[in-house]
């Protein structure tokens, strides 16, 4: 078994062998591998006795189910309202010309995959970042980068 | 109409040592699921998400079904924007949300208690899985038959629904199903369910500590008790404040505003926008503006046709897709807006795209497509020029 196979086959065992199971253990392969391949899907689908269309249409309908392959870290900058007025436009900017991709693309060494997101949640502290399941409120450009640049010294 | 002032309370948040949340369910199960029922009811709290369904009746619709299997879920897929307050409340007090849940299991006759947790809300799972552990034992303790398991989204708004939010548990597409039949006949797994959201938990278990009539001097007679309220944008104080429901706009803005606020969304992107000429006569409650507690300030830097841009760019992103008066209908608003701003529509545009969302209101599966009208509706019709030009 390959390792992903092993780990769908650990999420399983702990979430048990149903259809309720199917998001936690996606999560459970998001968490890890942070993204689902083809691979993955139809494992989880043998696992869990579905259709392997069944996974897809599940993971595919998904914001943070990606089945596109990402970034050892995955940088989500909020993009609504509140955000947008605390000037989330300067911070996006700052990250793309740092990593040198656009919104929706992966750094070539494949450390940082870029995207927004809708509302995160932190309405009254803005601009704000989520890198993996890390929240950074009240960014600045500046503070952004210097974040990305810990985060990339830390990922091999 | 029943006025009320602004006044700040500490309900939500407060902690009294000798009542605590396990030892209010302790308190709570010694009365019967009926008397419970009407304590609720006799409070006058209704559903703090957002629709504002009276909580005592959803427990007791709940309570009469007949069933084997039942459950309680609690709604914390917290999504629209301008909203944060149920992640302070996950963070500071979520024992009293899992009292809440279990004297809600105790009414109705459920074992088994889902915390649905917004994916973005990630980074809390690991405490709340503890806190959660602890909770469970202390009822084992008590020979109370229920127990809390907690789930998460993955980065859907429209999970927020109900019957979407039940679909997900389920591993399906977060897709809102038909209704009836309702949540309370046929929920999670089809079984009867209790939803509601985090913060209507807490108030019911505080109503179970201090007694319904506590909670219901608060309010006006169609909005007892108070609410805590997320506050944004151009204010120079944003952060979460519970207060008294049933107060003018004119007295937020007052406190909250930076001095030259143009408009107020009320009730996030899905909410109403009030314009400066209307604070004084709109009331914060049902008998108003209803809302989840979001506020969004505007001042008058800010051009509302990027704020309404923002909201319909929100919308064709979460609209699940399902039926075609939304996702067509987002997508229409979207475009129509920026054709009318580039002149390659006329102004009157507009009013058929107002037209439409009427259209939306009617026909759209669930509260995601129906609402879209509201903020249209209240931008257009009060900052036309800012649209057009």
């Amino acid at each position: 078994m390959t390792n992903t196979e092993v780990l769908i086959h650990e999420l399983v065992e702990k979430h048990g062998k149903t259809r309720n199971a199917l998001m936690p253990v996606l999560q459970g392969v998001v968490a890890r591998e942070k993204f689902l391949s083809e691979e993955a899907m139809i494992a989880v689908a043998r696992e869990l006795d579905l259709s392997a269309a069944d996974v897809y249409g599940t993971a595919s309908f998904y914001t943070f189910l990606d089945t596109k392959p990402r970034g050892k870290n995955i940088l989500r900058v909020c993009k609504t309202i509140s955000c947008h007025m605390q000037g989330k436009d300067a911070i996006i900017r700052a990250i793309e010309d740092h990593l040198m991709v656009k919104v929706g693309e992966t750094t070539h060494d494949k450390k940082f995959t870029l995207l927004t997101a809708n509302c995160l949640g932190w309405c009254h502290k803005g601009p704000v970042l989520l890198i993996n399941d890390e929240v950074f409120p009240s960014m600045t450009p500046e503070k952004a980068i210097e974040i990305i640049e810990d985060f990339s010294k830390k990922t091999n | 109409m029943e006025q009320k002032q602004l006044k700040k309370i500490d309900i939500i948040f407060g902690w009294d040592d000798k009542c605590t949340p396990i030892q209010v369910v302790e308190k709570t199960i010694k009365k019967t699921p009926e008397n419970i029922i009407l304590d609720m009811i006799d409070s006058g709290l209704k559903g703090r998400g957002g629709a504002g369904f009276p909580t005592g009746l959803k427990w007791k619709f709940c309570r009469n079904e007949d069933s084997d299997t039942k459950y309680v879920i609690c709604n914390a897929d917290e999504g629209e924007p301008g909203t944060f307050k149920d992640r302070e409340i996950l963070d500071r007090v979520p024992e009293k949300i899992f009292a809440g849940m279990t004297i809600c299991g105790f009414v109705i006759g459920a074992r088994e208690g889902y915390m649905y947790v917004r994916g973005e809300y990630n980074f809390m799972l690991k405490a709340l899985d503890k806190k959660i552990e602890l909770f469970n034992k202390q009822l084992r303790d008590l020979k109370v038959d229920f127990q809390i398991y907690l789930r998460s989204g993955s980065g859907a708004y429209v999970c927020g629904e109900e019957s979407a939010l039940f679909e997900s548990m389920e591993g399906k597409r977060g897709e809102p199903r038909n209704k009836p039949p309702y949540p309370t006949v046929a929920g999670y797994n089809n079984k009867p369910t209790v939803i509601n959201n985090v913060e209507t938990l807490v108030y019911t278990s505080e109503i179970c500590r201090m007694g319904p009539e506590q909670f219901k001097a608060l309010g006006t007679k169609d909005s007892r008790g108070s609410k805590v309220f997320s506050v944004s944008g151009d204010t120079p104080i944003a952060g979460i404040y519970e207060l008294e429901l049933g107060m003018p706009l004119k007295d937020f803005v007052e406190e909250f505003g930076d001095g030259d606020t143009k408009a107020i969304q009320v009730g996030g992107a899905s909410g109403h926008c009030v314009p400066r000429k209307k604070f004084n006569d709109t009331i914060i409650g049902f008998e108003g503006i209803p809302t989840g507690g979001s506020m969004m300030i505007f001042n008058s830097s800010r051009s509302m046709y990027n704020v309404l841009h923002d909201y319909l760019e929100f919308f064709t992103e979460e609209s699940c897709g399902q039926c075609t008066p939304c996702r067509i209908g987002c997508q229409q608003l979207l475009k129509g807006i920026e054709a009318v701003k580039k002149g390659e529509r006329p102004p009157t545009y507009l009013d058929d795209l107002k037209r439409l969302t009427s259209t939306m209101k009617i026909a759209a599966k669930c509260g995601l497509g129906q609402s879209v009208a509201n903020p249209f509706t209240s931008i257009v019709d009060n900052f036309r020029e800012e649209i057009i030009y």
